[in-house]
């Protein structure tokens, strides 16, 4: 299996809501806390595993705002996995998830510097580094509805523009996606071979524009469409 | 890159302690008449514990989480991290053993000492080859991720430990080994050289774009928004940022400090101004770890709005 999430640049509309949920869920889950530092004061800090950016993609008038949440790619070549000195940070053989084992993290940051994606964040307080678990501890859980096995920011995607699953499966949603829309991997020229996909925006324009046409106007295209026959 | 002191002490003493060790068992063991001397070796022997022992204290200073500091010698297979801490903890044994020997029965030393020596010089050089290897293996900055860094930290540190070595020798020994000062000189020179390549080699505009970072190769992208109101902990690793004119100066300073200074310094006959061309040599190369860190640019710099890295 290789579990990762197709996210579609086209639907997102930058709301935060998949970053606010991942926080909810993960600092009482299998690595929490997410902790903050002064988060109420002037110059908050926090370890967060979800960040959404937002660009200005082309030039006007024809640029398009593009929201792009990013999280850990669960990489298959995972940098973070092999510069890690004390084994805290490892692969999972059987789904691909890339976690760190928060008993053994001594924080010395190294991974953080070997992922290209800003994955991974210093929890401020507890001082080891803190990543997107793919919510390992609700995708596998037994006791919810077999429909709410996502991780948090897939099931709260208010324009489901957030797919989870495997890519190894060729009919899976979210490699028929991947295929149907053309699919990209972010920086692929690091050869880290990111899990996760983005799907790009689609050509048509945002807004349709209807041509405004005459009975004098038609007619005169159909006099010039018959003389050049 | 955010320079974090406690990194910055480690690799500079560190690396002035495994040269000084290395250079002293290589000339000690090859017979240079003004090593073979029972004080001067124990001095420069004792001087370059001091070093690496500071330095790899001061590195567990930058641990965010250092009472798991312990694991970090397990991972020796894939993480040169690991095996810096390996290399570095087994050079103990074998370079306390070597100066025991010395200790004990003056410079002649039998097979099994000789050995001892030749083995933590051996180390002494493959652990700085790691130190360096920790920053050169990482693809995700590209004045890092290159042969210059091995480079760099092997000719620096062992610049640096001779000229620890020429002022450890002219103040025990009281008479100057033109050996010593030669080859001092000639390494502050090789030593110049390289950092004066790397400031070419990374002046070269290359490496990622904000393009592919984010996938739209065809059109312009610009950041609009990094999502969040204040700096985070991507913003103060990575997105330290010194102006270029003041980097400048700051280079031209370092090469002044770390490498012309002591040259100067050294074409005279005085043990006292050997030590001094040491010590500023080392506030010079603390110089040259900050520039290596602060001129090093995270690609994760062009997510919040770099065009180029």
């Amino acid at each position: 299996m290789k579990l990762g999430l197709v996210v579609d640049l086209d639907t997102c509309v930058g709301c935060h809501g998949c970053a606010t949920a991942c926080k909810q869920w993960n600092t009482s889950g299998t690595i929490g806390p997410l902790s903050d530092k002064d988060p109420y004061g002037k110059d908050p800090n926090g370890a967060w595993l979800n960040r959404i950016r937002t660009y200005e993609v082309g030039d006007t008038p024809n640029s398009k705002t593009v929201h792009m949440p990013m999280s850990c790619m669960h990489c298959e070549e995972a940098a973070c996995v092999t510069v890690c000195p004390t084994g805290a940070s490892y692969k999972r053989a059987e789904d691909g998830i890339v976690l760190v084992d928060q008993d053994k993290c001594m924080g010395c940051n190294l991974c953080a510097w070997a992922c290209p994606y800003g994955a991974r964040e210093l929890d401020p307080a507890q001082g080891t580094m803190k990543k997107c678990t793919l919510c390992v501890d609700r995708i596998y859980d037994q006791k919810l509805p077999e429909n709410e096995r996502q991780p948090a920011c897939v099931l709260t995607c208010p324009t489901k523009s957030r797919v989870f699953g495997d890519f190894d499966d060729p009919n899976s949603q979210v490699s028929q996606l991947v295929r149907d829309r053309g699919g990209k991997q972010l920086m692929p020229e690091l050869g880290y071979n990111p899990v996760n996909t983005y799907l790009p925006p689609r050509n048509k324009p945002a807004v349709e524009v209807y041509k405004v046409t005459s009975i004098k106007q038609s007619v005169k295209t159909w006099v010039n469409k018959m003389i050049t026959r | 890159m955010h320079p974090a002191f406690s990194v910055l002490v480690f690799t500079v003493l560190s690396g002035a302690g495994y040269g000084l060790i290395l250079l002293m068992v290589i000339g000690h063991l090859l017979g240079l008449g003004e090593l073979q001397d029972r004080n001067l070796l124990l001095s420069g022997g004792v001087l370059s514990l001091v070093l690496i022992s500071t330095g790899l204290l001061a590195s567990t200073l930058h641990l965010a989480n250092p009472k798991n500091a312990w694991r970090a010698f397990s991972r020796f297979k894939t993480s040169w991290l690991s095996r810096e801490a390996v290399f570095a903890i087994l050079f103990y044994p074998f370079v306390i053993f070597y100066l025991t020997g010395i200790w004990s029965m003056g410079a002649q030393l039998n097979a099994i000492f000789v050995a001892a020596g030749i083995i933590s010089a051996v180390l002494a050089l493959v652990t700085l080859f790691c130190t360096s290897m920790i920053y050169a293996s990482l693809k995700t900055i590209r004045q890092w991720n290159n042969a210059l860094t091995p480079v760099t930290y092997l000719v620096l540190g062992i610049m640096s430990g001779s000229l620890l070595l020429l002022a450890v020798q002219s103040i025990v020994a009281g008479t100057v080994s033109s050996q010593l000062q030669q080859s001092a000189m000639a390494l502050l020179v090789l030593g110049v050289a390289v950092k004066i390549i790397y400031f070419f080699w990374i002046g070269k505009p290359s490496g990622s774009t904000i393009k592919p970072a984010t996938g739209f190769t065809q059109a312009s992208v610009r950041l609009l928004d990094q999502g969040h109101s204040s700096n985070g902990f991507l913003n103060n690793e990575f997105g330290y940022t010194v102006a270029a004119n003041k980097l400048l100066r700051i280079r031209l300073l370092m090469l002044a400090v770390a490498f012309v200074l002591p040259l100067l310094l050294l074409l005279s006959h005085n043990s006292l101004l050997f030590l001094i061309a040491a010590l500023i040599t080392l506030a010079g190369l603390l110089a040259e770890r900050w520039l290596f860190f602060a001129e090093a640019r995270h690609v994760v710099r062009l997510f919040h709005g770099d065009q180029r890295v």
